[in-house]
């Protein structure tokens, strides 16, 4: 589905992704680890376009490095920015409605399913997006990505700053997804989540992959652990 | 007294809605893409030429509707291919750039029609006394004007909080990044929206232009109170620039009336001015109504100093 190989991208002149190669097949949950810093958000945005890559990103078959990331985006990819980015003068259901690409679009997720897998999101839609809780933020901005109807989409650090409950809501809602059919990128730190979800994981250090392998594979490499992920 | 206030009050609407006309514009375009467009004002000036131009070939009411279109034709194409090519190279560069083509369309106006006013006027139909109260008369052409600049600010409001392309605009003004990775060509709601300001920058010179007077002086007289409205209202709000435009026009309006002058206010307090002749003496002589054209300009310096965010900015720096 998604194949990066040789991803490079720099801000100003440091060299931030030197060489990134990963893979996501179809209905996968792929989880990117790393400590802070080490270039995870800036993959996702330089697939999205968003940081101009040198590389080849290919997306079900076709070469989109170097596409608008409108363009991206109407390919099939969703990107959940770790900022959350609502809108906060827009309401919960403004904010839904901007996810789709084109008004009345039904894709795997529409709006009503939203509200019925979280009712709270349901009973606040003419609440303004910067008056809901941080978790609730959290689910919108999943949400709104999904009702657009991506096939495969990158999620960047869901569960910083929430409560455990919530936490637990949105690993269920990531397990969800890739049920129906989409493929899913985690960026996470918390390793417990990572390791439950996914199918297969990536480390990186120093803006390259140090590591990848199946969850089993990981957790024989305790090597890996100790001089990539522990503070 | 009344008749005084009254009048005043539908001036400052009228000039209010017609500075907003114009703010509306600059603020959306600088709120969006972050360029502080020099060359909006040339946008109203060829409103009022280009209404000109078809008014005297084939009538006012068609100029009414071709003016702002072709304007916003302008107003695209200079987008498009000129200030889209200059963004990569940053927000000077962009300001440089409005700012040539402020003096470009100045001299490509006089070049055309010449430095003299041109001839354009009120159409006969609407040249009329409508209404004289206590001494006072109200044209027919200012009660149009009225009429115009409430019909665009309902539209205006109607198409940002109600249309598809209005929240598209409201979620691009704080998050552009993600409105692109939703799936929507921003690069083209960029130059909507330049056009759109530029229209309605024109829209205010068709029906000011024939009110004041169409010279190529017009862009400069009145380009700097706009810049003055965008940054009190708060670069980039669009509900900022509304008030800020009432409060510019009252502030200017009102003062014309007060013919009174800090002299005149210490005597209140018992305090005698100096002797007559000093400078002190003539400073403080001066009548509020001549310091009309200083006022806004003093108003936003103040506010810079105070409330650099404007009323209602949010923006974060």
């Amino acid at each position: 589905m998604l194949e990066v190989r040789d991803l490079n991208a720099y801000y100003g002149r440091s060299h931030i992704l030197q060489g990134v190669h990963l893979r996501v097949d179809r209905g996968e949950i792929v989880s990117l680890l790393g400590r802070n810093g080490v270039g995870r958000s800036t993959t996702c945005k330089a697939i999205m376009g968003m940081v101009s890559p040198r590389g080849s990103v290919r997306f079900q078959e076709k070469e989109i490095a170097g596409l608008k990331p409108h363009a991206i985006a109407r390919r099939g990819v969703g990107y959940v920015p770790e900022d959350r980015a609502i809108f906060p003068r827009l309401t919960v259901l403004q904010n839904l409605e901007l996810g789709l690409k084109k008004k009345g679009q039904k894709g795997r997720w529409t709006i009503e399913d939203v509200f019925q897998l979280f009712p709270r999101l349901g009973e606040r839609t003419h609440v303004l997006g910067g008056f809901i809780s941080g978790g609730e933020q959290q689910m919108l901005t999943m949400c709104r990505t999904l009702v657009g109807d991506p096939d495969f989409i990158m999620i960047d650090e869901p569960t910083e700053g929430l409560a455990p409950k919530m936490v637990e809501q949105v690993s269920m809602l990531i397990q969800e997804i890739a049920r129906s059919g989409i493929s899913v990128l985690l960026v996470e730190q918390k390793l417990t989540i990572a390791l439950r979800i996914s199918h297969r994981l990536y480390v990186m250090g120093r803006g390259e992959i140090v590591f990848e392998g199946t969850r089993d594979e990981f957790e024989a490499d305790t090597s890996v652990r100790r001089e990539w992920l522990e503070v | 007294m009344l008749e005084f206030i009254l009048l005043s009050c539908i001036n400052t609407l009228i000039y209010g809605l017609l500075l907003f006309m114009l703010s509306s514009g600059l603020t959306l375009i600088f709120g969006l893409m972050n360029v502080l467009n020099f060359a909006h004002a040339s946008f109203y000036m060829l409103g009022a030429y280009f209404a000109y131009e078809v008014s005297t070939h084939i009538g006012f009411w068609p100029a009414l509707v071709f003016a702002p279109l072709g304007v916003g034709l302008v107003g695209i194409f200079i987008e498009r291919y000129g200030l889209r090519s200059v963004h990569k190279y940053g927000h000077v560069a962009e300001l440089l750039f409005t700012f040539g083509v402020f003096y470009v369309v100045n001299e490509l106006v006089i070049l055309i029609w010449g430095r003299n006013p041109v001839a354009y006027k009120i159409p006969e139909m609407l040249d009329f006394t409508l209404m004289s109260a206590m001494g006072t008369e109200f044209s027919a052409y200012r009660a149009f004007m009225l009429l115009i600049s409430v019909s665009m600010f309902a539209v205006l409001f109607f198409a940002i909080t109600r249309t598809r392309l209005g929240l598209i605009i409201q979620a691009a003004l704080t998050h552009p990044d993600m409105v692109g990775s939703l799936g929507h060509n921003v690069p083209l709601v960029f130059m909507y929206v330049f056009g759109g300001g530029a229209a309605l920058a024109g829209l205010a010179g068709v029906i000011g232009g024939n009110y004041l007077i169409t010279e190529p002086a017009m862009a400069l007289n009145l380009g700097p109170i706009v810049f003055v409205v965008v940054v009190v209202g708060g670069m980039g709000s669009l509900t900022g620039a509304f008030v800020a435009s009432l409060l510019i026009a009252a502030l200017q309006t009102f003062a014309v009336g007060f013919e009174v002058s800090l002299s005149d206010l210490l005597a209140l307090w018992g305090v005698s001015a100096p002797d007559a002749g000093g400078f002190f003496h003539d400073l403080l002589r001066i009548e509020i109504s001549h310091t009309r054209g200083m006022m806004p300009y003093l108003f936003m310096v103040l506010m810079l100093v105070f409330k650099p965010k404007g009323l209602m900015g949010t923006r974060e720096e």
